[in-house]
């Protein structure tokens, strides 16, 4: 066992090219970030139990409780599942292109920046209790009454980074699409894009509508790449709107950390809720639900072995999707009663509702290639592939139910859209399919190293899947008896659901430490550190011929 | 169907959602347990358009059920019409409630207008049950017109039970509305109190 701790099963680090070890660098600060943010919600969990929580006092004091839950989504959101999302496309863009990716320079420097920007955010708010929330709402971020001006400064850096990090992971990501080398060698660029909005996909609908030849019977790009180029204009807008909302807190702290500050009604607090939730809202009804479409129609391809189900109809369902996402921010702004009616009508409520319908095209889609491929083996991966429709099929349809003017009276700000929505989109959801994406990938990525225990394999997804529901069920509860989700309660007030949703959360704890451990037994703590060794083989690809690497090599000197 | 009062909502709700998600939760276990067998057979077969139109309708008759079933949506689009039976403004600054009321009693199947106004963060007003249960609430902006004079947050609300509600912000507004010990410093018990309604509510 000791052996195994230190060598691993079978994995040689020193084997793994360039994108192979970023990949992995990645992956790894991922789930050590996962840790820490499973660790804060238990925290958050603890202490609403009450009295009888075994926690120290001091966690139920205020500045420290909003100053955890200020960063809980940070690095749950940004350190842990940008950085695993960005690493899995990292690899599967030049993956499926048969193209190298662009720079791995550039790649590592994702990772860094991601993580030193978490961290920064996390000790700003561990060091200085700066505690805003990560809504941001205008004016609380620039209130140095309550927060120190250094913490913001600290904070809003960090933040800063983060982006300037998605930034890095964007530019790569369309430089890899739009070489012009391997297959895409003699594609245009306007070629490229027709594919990457799915327009091709439109064309071919419509073009057999009117008995036509179709428009493109090899589409340039894989509806994976596609959807991954889709929800990477979303990633990138969102990283827009957030950066400049940082470099506004920013200018306003500075300002009042020299002496002279500003004044902060100068800033129209609704105006500024609209603009910070558009591009905020980018994250959850755009990249998540974009990118987890194309990550369930890949895994299905993958596990299957065949042809995706309506793939013209998925190609012009991602470009509706991407026009959705833009218009759908109202919904966060329904008990705001400043906020136009016409725009809570028509972007927080009907057009919302689209999302039913794109989300449910998914599922089905992927429901029906699986079905079409039966039997099939219930391999780990249609496992974690299944909870990931179940994840959605729950959350999706409790966000619509709230985006509503009628329940949003009763719902809005309460632990039903937190924890029956976020939580078991994410956990639940978003996580178990880059499970599902994680297990299909291992091999590739760690070239054929064998996973140390399948039996623990199977006790992290039963624990995860049941613990991931049941503490979103149960914290939905809690917030359809009115428990507010940005609120602190310290008398046990609702007492039996937080201890339920409590031991539900301890199983996902657990589960996370029962996959790590895994996957340290897997590849070893020699493996581990190999990792963030330099790669003595520098090639940035997987899977394709010497020739094309090399033709790579040539277009990066030039740049 | 018609609901009068949120409680009345929130079960409904609760009763349904669980339904779905029961539904939802065995219909994929169910095919996740066929996917591994051969013989299985469609015990249904969707059609695909059949299956869009599902979802069309759901998304779009939920909002239809809600405006006729729930009388708030229709009254609070068309409040700036509606005469209230009574007004009461008051107003936040640094946590604290200004021009409060000490007790506000209202007649059963009054409709009542609050607007309340913030001095300098986003607030939330929110009503609960004594049983914690929420049975409204608006998010409170902060702002000025070119005049100086505070911008208005304001919602129409028609109470039909009986009942006592304390009030507090729905809304995260930093550690200063709390005390050290975690208490709701803008927590003000029994503030509201409706009166003359029937058992099962209504006048």
């Amino acid at each position: 066992m000791i052996n195994t701790l230190i060598n691993g099963t079978n994995f040689d680090h020193k084997s793994l090219n360039a994108l192979q070890k970023v990949t992995l660098r990645a992956v790894v600060m991922s789930f050590l970030f996962y840790g820490l943010v499973a660790i804060e919600g238990m925290i958050m969990r603890m202490v609403q139990v009450g009295p009888s929580n075994p926690l120290p006092e001091m966690f139920s004091h205020p500045d420290h409780y909003f100053s955890i839950m200020t960063v809980h989504p940070i690095v749950g959101i940004f350190g842990s599942t940008y950085q695993l999302v960005f690493a899995a496309f990292m690899f599967l863009v030049p993956f499926l292109t048969k193209k190298p990716l662009y720079s791995i320079k550039l790649a590592n420097a994702v990772w860094l920046l991601i993580t030193i920007g978490t961290a920064l955010a996390w000790i700003a708010a561990f060091v200085w209790q700066y505690a805003p929330l990560y809504t941001l709402y205008w004016p609380l971020p620039a209130d140095t009454t309550q927060f120190s001006a250094i913490g913001g400064i600290v904070f809003i850096v960090g933040v800063a980074l983060i982006m300037v990090g998605t930034l890095g992971f964007i530019y790569n990501i369309y430089a890899t699409i739009f070489q012009k080398v391997g297959v895409h060698a003699n594609k245009t660029t306007k070629e490229l894009l027709i594919s990457g909005f799915g327009i091709d996909g439109m064309l071919n609908l419509w073009y057999k509508l009117t008995g036509r030849q179709p428009y493109s019977k090899e589409p340039a790009l894989a509806l994976p790449v596609v959807a991954i180029f889709r929800g990477t204009v979303d990633t990138f807008l969102d990283a827009i709107v957030i950066l400049s909302a940082g470099v506004l807190v920013l200018v306003y702290l500075i300002f009042d950390a020299s002496g002279s500050a500003l004044d902060v009604t100068a800033i129209d607090a609704l105006l500024y809720k609209n603009y910070f939730w558009w591009g905020l809202d980018l994250v959850a009804d755009g990249l998540v639900l974009i990118y987890v479409a194309g990550s369930w129609y890949l895994l299905a391809t993958l596990i299957t072995g065949q042809k995706l189900f309506m793939e013209n109809v998925a190609r012009a369902a991602l470009m509706l999707e991407l026009l959705v996402s833009w218009m759908v921010w109202s919904h966060h702004l329904l008990a705001d009663q400043g906020q136009p009616e016409m725009m809570k009508l028509i972007s927080g409520e009907m057009v919302t509702a689209f999302e039913l319908l794109t989300q449910g095209l998914a599922l089905f889609i992927t429901l029906v290639t699986l079905w079409k491929a039966r039997p099939l083996k219930m391999t780990m991966e249609l496992k974690y592939l299944l909870g990931g429709l179940i994840g959605f099929g729950l959350a999706v349809p409790a966000a619509i139910i709230q985006a509503d003017m009628g329940m949003n009276r009763v719902l809005h700000n309460t632990q039903w859209i937190i924890m029956a929505h976020v939580h078991i989109a994410l956990i639940v959801g978003l996580y178990m399919t880059l499970y599902s994406a994680l297990y299909v990938l291992w091999p590739i990525v760690t070239n054929n190293t064998k996973m140390w225990s399948s039996k623990l394999s199977n006790v992290h997804f039963w624990l995860y899947l049941i613990g991931g529901v049941g503490m979103g069920a149960f914290g939905g509860m809690a917030g359809l008896d009115g428990m507010l989700r940005r609120h602190l309660y310290v008398n046990g007030e609702f007492n039996t659901l937080m201890i339920l949703a409590a031991i539900c959360g301890t199983m996902v704890l657990i589960a996370w430490a029962i996959f790590l451990f895994n996957i340290v037994m897997s590849v070893g703590i020699k493996g581990l550190i190999g990792i963030f060794l330099p790669a003595e083989d520098p090639t940035a690809s997987y899977g394709i011929e010497p020739e094309t690497v090399a033709q790579n090599h040539k277009v990066e000197e030039k740049a | 169907m018609n609901f009068t009062n949120s409680m009345e909502l929130l079960a409904f709700h609760e009763t349904a959602y669980t339904i779905y998600a029961l539904m939802i939760i065995s219909v994929i276990a169910w095919f996740g347990y066929n996917l591994t067998r051969k013989e299985a057979k469609s015990v249904v077969r969707i059609p695909f358009y059949w299956y869009m139109a599902f979802l069309v309708a759901g998304g779009v008759g939920h909002h239809i059920f809600t405006y006729n079933a729930i009388p708030w949506v229709s009254q609070d689009i068309s409040r700036e019409h509606i005469t209230p039976d009574a007004k009461y403004q008051f107003e936040i600054k640094d946590h604290k409630w200004i021009n409060l009321p000490k007790k506000i009693t209202i007649q059963c199947g009054q409709t009542i207008e609050f607007d309340v106004r913030s001095h300098d963060l986003v607030y939330g007003f929110g009503l609960f049950r004594q049983d914690g249960t929420l049975v409204t609430q608006m998010q409170v902006n902060p702002g000025t017109d070119v005049n100086g004079i505070l911008d208005s947050n304001d919602m129409l609300w028609t109470f039909h039970h009986n009942g006592v509600f304390d009030l507090t912000s729905t809304e995260y507004s930093g550690p200063d509305q709390y005390d050290e010990n975690g208490r709701d410093l803008m927590f003000v018990p029994k503030l509201v109190e409706v009166v003359g309604c029937k058992d099962g509510g209504q006048k």
